[in-house]
């Protein structure tokens, strides 16, 4: 499988990017890490007329502590999110899913900004964004534009991203030391795409539900939160089995589950109450140790 | 539409190469058909299998997910590279003495991935070790033996 | 002379034959310096793609490829039909060993009808691969689609459309064996055990795809083809014969072959279309079939859904298996080794293992607008050894016999052989209990029984799974290879020779694909001679270098090349000593050869090199007697005489964990007690049953082509075809038996398959097992979480 003909540029700054997609919009693609995009150019699953590759823009990439945000350039390596101090410390729910994201030679490559531009509906860092409250800065030649997390997920590949907006950098505000997070998956091998997901952030006072962000993904078709689930717990202890149990069943109205060959919408609903109450015990006893 | 092509130049174990190529043509092909390294394999071309693992800028990569293009100004270092090196002369010998491969072919991207482990320079459980293999494929050993030769190189090293 | 007199290298102490020694192939391999067939160029070369059926079935009402002729780097384009006048005719994949068994003529490249998706239709030939993927973008072609047939199991009723008209029907064959009174023996059983298995259909995923490179020297009419093939010879005949091309001036080499499980032992049409476009245009031809191309082209294998009964009395004694076979062939019988060998196999060997005397087992196998399937690793016997193996268990649980024991009353015994099994396989040189015996001990059964129940009590599920299998290895040519028509050789042969410096070359007709063939072969031959291994060089996968051959399949190159080596090793070493003797004026009875030293047999003094018999056997000849004329250089060749297979036995257990919440299955740890019979190296042997036990999981738990109702396969990728991965992988413990095989001097047996007979079987057991408490069964495979989930009335 040889991709098919293409014309590329290797853009040497952003304004650059942004003039070419404002000319070519549709018709042209980011190449950032590849991992994605480069098997459907070989499986000539698409046949994109221009391909624009930012990897030369080390603006993009990067990872900092602003006040209360931190900030991840969309070009930094999963490899260099998986590794930095400052995710570890301040977003402990993206450190928790990081080995979960593919396998090493793919995080070598494959950027933060990626997986959040495709969306796919298995991946983890939408999900983490999601939960997190992130805020996805887009800049195109019109200018630069914010994006919550729960606005910028719309559908299955579907984001909020214009054709002639790059995704530039997410702000993700750092957790609160009242805040518990758990991230959790189930998928057949390791590094498989996820059937169920589910990445938790809950505010917690003295073990009560004060705030929750249940984000649930792989079975849907984009990182969902659960309202009803969410509501279900908060303000119920940890250790309230029955909210817990209530949370699970009100996840059949949260959720729509997708069916695939490999895992029916039913199987993929109950898997996700079971990753909820594994979740939430998870969570008790990481509450209980702190 | 015509073939666009583009010069690139880049260092290849070791060596600077300058050549022009199609820009669609992906890092294992150039490899493999313009600068005769056949030691880095194509299993899949959709990333999945591993056989074409190179180093790009001293990190493991799946070269038919990176384009020739993309290499210009790199560091790529290919199994015949890393091997000239002599940075994996002890887990080579492992694989050899244990027979942690058969066909061969998935050999290169394993060596590659578990050079990248051995880097690390820290202990790895059994488990930790399949799990960082967990993105190259074999057919012919089970993976056991894989797994072996790298336990008892990574402790020998630990042990120095 | 006797060789009685001779103490056999069996013998010896430090004997290569059982010694563990590492391949001269994997320095290679370690190094990035493999050499498989992609890796070879030759000047002017070409690249071909191909045109593949879209539609599971379709007429090709017009093809128009002007536009795609006139595309950069475009050499030729062909259409079936073209290709056809180029052929001697069309391939019909049937033998005579299957009576009534019928196939349609199939041609390399579809001609007026595509029966599959992936079918090649037309093929481009171009400077390099992506402008033949361009090129193959412009063929036009005009379609009409055509019903087809996807469910096996409604594939014979008279509203199913026909797949091939002038067949009649979709049957492909019926067999049946019948000991007869097995209705009687069900009538009477306190138990009788039915259920339904169904086994999914698999690829092999070979990590090198199929590769083929064709180069045709217009002024010497010689073909010479460069493939990732295991049968060079059969390769050699089927291309000359097809292309009209004497078989002795085509050259088949197979270099280095990255892994090839049965895959690679078949012909393929899009392989023999790259080698007409050779010939035509008097240019080398590559062919590399893609990951994507290969799910839709490469042999399937495994689809079979099998009804099976169990009769047993109430102390556990097993009267009488019934089993139905339904299998799913694909669109055409697969040339030369046809498509239903794989479920006349399941006939053949479920409960092979047990003493039971009544047995009636039925096959049918029918057509699909499916891949052709053919043989695939371990053919049958994953399906019968599951279906098997389940029945027995379940009797086990259900009379509350413990399943090593009902094993144990039911089994041959291994002082009974020869015996004949209930399906009419001649069998001896088994093991079953004494390795039953080294199964429990290796496992430490008691002690697993012990913690599955503690574990139970805290919610953790464990399964323990106990499956016994016999394997038919090496085949002979009383059956299918041989009088059934295949131009297959079940014999296989050696040339051995004396090089003037006292090295070996000892040329081989079965092939490596990293099993290490070579490598055991130069074991077998040092050994027999009695040099340093450093000594023997060995030559394979060249028909122009090698002699006449089969290859490598069905676990053959051990037991039957290893007996061929052995044996004109003899040979050379009896006209070592004898020259010795007339050189040295001495009884050759009472020298020996050591260390490619001659040595006189009663103390050991050393009496003349190797080297010096090579100097002058092929130099400085005018030192031996005029009447003495040295060859030097011996063929022998062996093939079974009476017997079909060499059967091989063993057992397997295994531990899981299921989670009961999400259906996901943990493999904790797999143990196998092999008996492959004399153990040339025994590390090799240990990795082909672990590879083997591993390709065996990936049936039970993740492997299977979806295809949905019109035919299209869902999920041909390696995104979505899963195959199994080093993080779910267990260890696997190998411990062997052996009893040597009384067919040869060596008594060497086969071993490279039966780890994946017995795999599906015992991890199916252990899943079970841990299910039991639950009142829950799975007896589909793969066995998913989903399946579990189902089973367990959860979802």
């Amino acid at each position: 499988m040889k991709a098919p003909k293409f014309s590329y540029v290797r853009a040497n700054s952003l304004e650059q990017v942004l003039q070419l997609l404002a000319q070519h919009g549709e018709d042209a693609r980011i190449l950032a890490g590849g991992q994605s995009l480069m098997p459907t150019l070989n499986m000539r699953l698409s046949q994109p007329r221009l391909l624009i590759d930012i990897n030369r823009l080390q603006a993009l990439s990067g990872i900092e502590l602003r006040g209360e945000q931190v900030r991840i350039g969309a070009l930094t390596r999963h490899v260099d999110v998986a590794g930095s101090a400052t995710v570890a410390r301040y977003l402990p729910l993206i450190a928790e899913a990081m080995p979960h994201v593919a396998h090493v030679a793919v995080r070598n490559r494959g950027t933060f900004g990626g997986s959040i531009a495709l969306a796919d509906p298995a991946a983890e860092m939408p999900a983490c964004a999601l939960s997190l409250g992130a805020t996805l800065v887009l800049h195109s030649t019109a200018g630069r534009r914010e994006v919550a997390a729960t606005d910028y997920f719309q559908g299955l590949y579907q984001t909020a991203r214009r054709p002639d907006e790059l995704l530039v950098e997410a702000l993700i505000p750092v957790q609160q030391p009242a805040s518990v997070s758990v991230f959790g998956e189930l998928a057949q091998r390791h590094g498989d795409f996820a059937v169920a997901g589910v990445a938790f952030q809950l505010k917690v006072e003295r073990r009560t539900v004060a705030d929750a962000r249940l984000v649930y993904f792989g079975s849907e078709d984009k990182p969902t939160l659960a309202p009803g689930a969410s509501a279900a717990i908060i303000g119920r202890s940890l250790d309230d089995t029955s909210a817990i149990a209530a949370a699970e069943s009100a996840l059949e109205h949260d959720l729509s589950p997708m069916s695939s060959p490999h895992a029916s919408s039913r199987m993929r609903l109950h898997l996700q109450r079971v990753l909820t109450r594994r979740a939430l015990a998870t969570a008790a006893e990481r509450v209980g140790s702190a | 539409m015509s073939e666009d092509t583009a010069q690139i130049a880049l260092t290849v174990n070791g060596e600077h190469v300058t050549r022009t190529v199609p820009v669609r043509q992906h890092l294992v092909d150039f490899l493999r058909t313009d600068l005769g390294l056949t030691g880095s394999h194509l299993g899949c071309e959709h990333g999945v299998c591993g056989a074409c693992s190179v180093r790009v800028d001293g990190r493991v990569v799946r070269g038919c997910l990176m384009l020739a293009v993309q290499a210009d100004g790199a560091e790529v270092l290919t199994i015949e590279g890393l091997t000239d090196t002599g940075e994996i002369t002890d887990l080579q010998e492992a694989f050899v003495a244990r027979n942690a491969l058969q066909c061969g072919f998935c050999t290169p991207g394993m060596l590659m991935t578990a050079a990248e482990l051995l880097a690390e320079q820290c202990p790895k459980s059994r488990e930790e070790i399949r799990t960082f293999l967990s993105g190259n494929y074999c057919r012919c050993t089970g993976f056991q033996a894989i797994v072996d030769a790298i336990e008892t190189t990574l402790a020998k090293r630990l042990e120095r | 002379m006797s060789d009685k007199i001779l103490r056999s290298p069996l013998d010896r102490p430090n004997s290569y034959i059982g010694r563990t020694l590492s391949r001269a192939g994997a320095k290679r391999a370690v190094a990035g310096r493999g050499r498989y067939t992609d890796d070879v160029s030759l000047p002017r070369m070409l690249h071909a793609a191909f045109l593949r059926s879209p539609f599971a079935h379709a007429q090709i009402r017009a093809i128009d490829v002007s536009e795609a002729k006139r595309q950069p780097g475009v050499a030729l384009v062909m259409t079936g039909a073209e290709l056809a006048k180029l052929c001697t005719g069309p391939w019909v994949g049937t033998l005579t060993c299957f009576p009534g068994m019928k196939s349609a003529p199939q041609y390399p490249l579809a001609v007026d009808r595509a029966c599959w998706v992936g079918e090649p239709v037309a093929m481009v030939v171009a400077r390099t691969r992506a402008e033949a993927e361009d090129a193959a973008e412009r063929i036009m072609v005009e379609w009409q689609e055509l019903p087809a047939v996807t469910d096996k199991a409604t594939a014979l009723d008279p509203k199913t459309p026909v797949l091939h008209p002038e067949l009649g029907d979709n049957l492909a064959f019926r067999k049946t064996i019948d000991t007869g009174a097995v209705d009687t023996a069900f009538a009477n059983a306190d138990l009788v055990i039915e259920e339904t298995f169904e086994f999914g259909r698999h690829t092999a995923v070979s990590l090198e795809p199929r590769t083929l490179l064709a180069a045709y020297d217009k002024a010497t009419g010689k073909l010479t083809i460069t493939t990732s093939s295991q049968c060079p010879h059969m390769i050699q005949h089927v291309f000359a014969h097809t292309l009209g091309i004497p078989q002795h001036n085509v050259q088949i080499i197979a270099p280095d072959v990255g892994g090839s499980f049965g895959l690679k032992i078949h012909t393929y049409g899009d392989e023999l279309a790259a080698t007409a476009a050779a010939i035509q245009l008097g240019r080398p031809v590559k062919f590399v079939a893609d990951r994507l191309e290969s799910f839709v082209s490469d042999i399937h294998a495994r689809e079979n859904t099998v009804k099976g009964r169990i009769a047993v009395s109430k102390s556990g004694t097993i009267e009488a298996f019934d089993i139905d076979v339904l299998s799913g062939a694909g669109a055409y019988s697969q040339y030369p080794r046809t498509s239903v060998f794989e479920a006349t196999q399941v006939l053949n060997i479920t409960g092979g293992p047990y003493r039971h005397k009544h047995y009636r087992a039925r096959a049918t196998v029918v057509y699909q607008n499916k891949v052709p399937s053919s043989q695939y690793r371990a053919v049958g016997h994953p399906i019968g050894n599951s279906v098997g193996e389940h029945l027995v268990d379940q009797a086990a649980y259900r009379l509350g016999i413990d399943p090593i024991e009902i094993r144990r009353l039911n089994i041959m015994p291994d002082d009974g052989y020869p015996a004949t099994s209930a399906s009419g396989i001649k069998l001896k040189d088994l093991s079953h209990q004494r390795c039953l015996d080294a199964l429990v001990a290796s496992m430490d059964y008691a002690g697993l029984r012990q913690e599955q129940a503690r574990l139970r009590e805290k919610g953790i599920h464990r399964g323990i799974g106990i499956a016994t299998f016999i394997k038919g290895t090496a085949p002979g040519p009383h059956g299918y290879y041989g009088t059934g028509g295949a131009p297959i050789s079940s014999q296989d042969a050696c040339v051995i020779k004396l090089e003037p410096n006292g090295g070996v070359i000892c040329a081989v007709g079965v092939t490596d694909q990293g099993q290490g063939v070579e490598t055991v072969m130069g074991q077998i031959a040092a050994a027999a001679l009695g040099v340093p291994i450093d000594s023997v060089r060995v030559l394979s996968g060249d028909t122009d270098a090698t002699p006449f051959g089969g290859g490598t399949y069905a676990s053959r190159a051990t037991a039957i090349g290893g007996e061929a080596v052995y044996q004109a090793a003899r040979d050379l070493r009896r006209e070592v000593l004898e020259l010795a003797g007339v050189l040295l004026q001495a009884e050759p009875d009472g020298l020996d050869i050591v260390d490619a030293m001659i040595v006189d047999r009663s103390d050991g003094r050393r009496r003349l090199t190797l080297a010096e018999i090579g100097r002058i056997g092929h130099y400085q000849v005018g030192e031996l007697p005029n009447s003495v004329q040295p060859i030097l250089s011996h063929t022998r060749r062996f093939r079974l005489v009476d017997d079909l297979y060499i059967f091989t036995n063993g057992v397997q257990g295994a531990y899981v964990e299921v989670d009961p919440d999400t259906g996901f299955i943990r493999l904790l740890k797999l143990w196998v007690v092999e008996d492959c019979g004399r153990l040339i190296n025994p590390q090799l042997a240990d990795e082909q049953v672990r590879g083997g036990c591993v390709q065996g999981i990936g049936g039970a738990l993740y492997e299977q082509c979806l295809y949905d109702e019109a035919g299209q396969l869902q999920n041909g990728s390696l995104v979505d075809y899963l195959t199994p991965m080093a993080a779910e992988m267990p260890d696997i413990d190998v411990v062997h038996v052996q009893t040597p095989s009384s067919v040869s001097e060596l008594g060497a047996k086969g071993v490279g398959e039966s780890g994946t007979g017995a795999a599906p079987a015992v991890v199916m057991n252990a899943v079970n097992d841990a299910l039991r408490p639950f009142g829950a069964r799975v007896t589909a495979q793969p066995i998913t979480p989903e399946s579990v989930l189902m089973a367990l009335g959860r979802i």
